[in-house]
């Protein structure tokens, strides 16, 4: 237990010495798409009735900051501890796969809740939100950087240059969470262009988050719950095995 | 007596290159260990495999009986390791660094064997001090420190005074002295055949993945080398000697192998037959390089 809970203490430790550039600037950065996609919006189009589009945009960006968060936690810590070596402080401990998976996730999702409030936090006294359902929030807050970090973990293996780290950024992460409902309802796309976003799993996370602010989803909010849940459960799967084998770490 | 080190028939293939090729020793508990030989010969990939830090393609290895795959709890616990390159986390102290370390290993409250290592390393001065900001030969002390914090049997060090000043060399090595007086087992890998010869008490040499000599260190040098004289004369050496002739030196002395003591009696007949005489003459005790290299070329 000792060593597991030190990983994830020392993993904690990693971001939180950084905060302004781990916590802060993502918080930044969520307040300045609020201001310029809230401002170019506002008043021209109302995606919920009744919602004014700012606060429409909000739960959106809270859940698109936890999950790029709580993938750039597990990633970059691993990338970093393999380019300077410091990994190898990692693998001589008799840990199990088992417990470095628990701790570089739980980690993750240490860094993506905590930025996830930091958001709200610094619009708490600007937008009224209302909180229809907080326990679908929480579900899906956790549920979605479970798993961004286990995918953030796959990652930081695979990856042995930060070309690679960024290219599965870039071309994948970012995508992925900017095309997910997160600036429009899914209704305004084309059936083409809704098709593609009900194959992308963050449109599950994102809307899952929404219902438990506004009462109002897209897709039955269980259903977006089993297929996020499941997404965990199928790529834990992957990663534990491959961390069994030892792929890239022991080779 | 149980061994600290068994290792059976290990080989090990990175795509082209064989870098273990059926490596066979064990290691008895409390020996002082030294494991030579060039780049690339396997070395560092053997002790990645003890540490568990690579898999063996075949073969077998255990650390204090518990082998490193199938019971690598207990064989990691027994096993410190000191590695080569200078490695750190730039977020944390040292303080910090030994305390994550110590956690790892199950270890809460480390803290009285934190600070004498510290003192014994003498590193109780940058306890609070970030990582980047040491010195290499500190971050090498602080990397013997990591390697201690769980109190090991075994120890391995890997290549620990390379690039390292005299002083901190000299500090380094009666640490070590001391952890071995200690009850600690030492496995040593060094390109310093000096300190190979100083330090070990049992070696092995290993080339392109085999083990091509393993013995005490005093049955190597007295088996393998044979003699030397070390000779100035007031001539040239004559042809019959030539084949005998190692070296020139730059100050002129001529460096001859003999067979034994009783042969230096036949090359000062044949100095005198020459007419030769002897200005200067020194009986060499090999070293470790000589023996070293001696076996590297006969390979």
């Amino acid at each position: 237990m000792t060593g597991f809970y030190t990983l994830f203490y020392k993993e904690w430790l990693r971001f939180w010495k950084v905060r302004v550039q781990t916590v802060l600037a993502p918080v930044l950065t969520a307040l300045l798409y609020l201001l310029v996609f809230g401002q170019a919006l506002r008043g021209r189009t109302e995606v919920f009735p009744g919602v004014d589009y700012t606060t429409f945009l909000l739960p959106g960006l809270v859940m698109m900051a936890v999950l790029q968060n709580a993938f750039a936690n597990a990633s970059s810590s691993l990338m970093q501890s393999k380019m300077t070596g410091n990994i190898v402080f990692v693998l001589l401990p008799p840990l199990s796969h088992r417990e470095f998976f628990l701790a570089y996730l739980l980690a993750a999702i240490a860094r993506g809740v905590v930025v996830g409030l930091g958001v709200f936090a610094a619009t708490y006294w600007f937008i009224d939100l209302p909180m229809a359902h907080p326990l679908w929030i929480l579900g899906f807050g956790l549920a979605g950087s479970a798993v961004m970090g286990v995918l953030g973990i796959v990652a930081g293996i695979y990856s042995d240059k930060i070309d690679q780290l960024s290219a599965f950024t870039n071309f994948i992460i970012l995508p992925l969470t900017f095309l997910s409902g997160v600036f429009y309802s899914i209704h305004a796309l084309s059936p083409v262009w809704q098709l593609a976003t009900h194959l992308n799993p963050v449109f599950y996370m994102i809307d899952g988050f929404r219902y438990g602010f506004f009462g109002v989803a897209d897709t039955s909010p269980s259903l977006s719950l089993v297929i996020v849940v499941s997404c965990f459960f199928c790529l834990s799967w992957l990663t534990l095995w491959l961390l069994k084998i030892g792929y890239k770490l022991r080779p | 007596m149980t061994s600290a080190i068994e290792i059976e028939q290990v080989t090990k293939r990175y795509s082209q290159v064989q870098a273990l090729a059926g490596v066979s020793f064990s290691i008895g508990a409390g020996e002082f260990f030294g494991l030579l030989g060039p780049n690339g010969a396997g070395k560092t990939t053997l002790i990645s495999i003890l540490a568990g830090l690579t898999h063996a393609d075949s073969g077998r290895v255990c650390v204090m009986g518990h082998d490193v795959v199938s019971d690598y709890r207990a064989a990691r616990h027994a096993l410190g390791v000191v590695p080569q390159e200078l490695v750190f986390d730039p977020f944390f102290t040292v303080r910090e660094t030994l305390t994550i370390q110590s956690g790892y290993f199950g270890l809460k409250n480390n803290t009285a064997w934190i600070d004498e290592v510290m003192e014994n390393l003498d590193l109780t001065s940058k306890a609070d001090a970030n990582m980047r900001a040491l010195s290499g030969g500190m971050k090498r002390r602080v990397l013997v420190a990591q390697a201690l914090v769980h109190k090991p049997p075994v120890i391995v060090l890997d290549e620990p005074t390379a690039g390292v000043d005299v002083e901190l060399r000299q500090a380094l090595w009666r640490f070590i002295q001391r952890l071995n007086r200690d009850g600690h087992t030492i496995v040593l890998t060094t390109h310093y055949l000096e300190e190979a010869e100083a330090l070990c008490t049992r070696l092995a040499m290993l080339k392109q993945g085999r083990v091509v000599a393993l013995d005490d260190t005093g049955n190597l040098l007295r088996a393998q080398a044979g003699c030397q004289i070390q000779l100035r004369l007031s001539a040239e050496l004559p042809a019959a000697l030539l084949p005998q002739l190692l070296q020139r030196q730059e100050n002129g002395a001529l460096r001859l192998s003999v067979v034994d003591f009783d042969h230096i009696e036949v090359v000062l007949a044949t100095l005198r037959a020459a007419q030769v005489k002897v200005l200067e003459m020194e009986i060499v005790q090999p070293d470790l390089e000589d023996v070293f290299v001696q076996i590297m070329n006969r390979s």
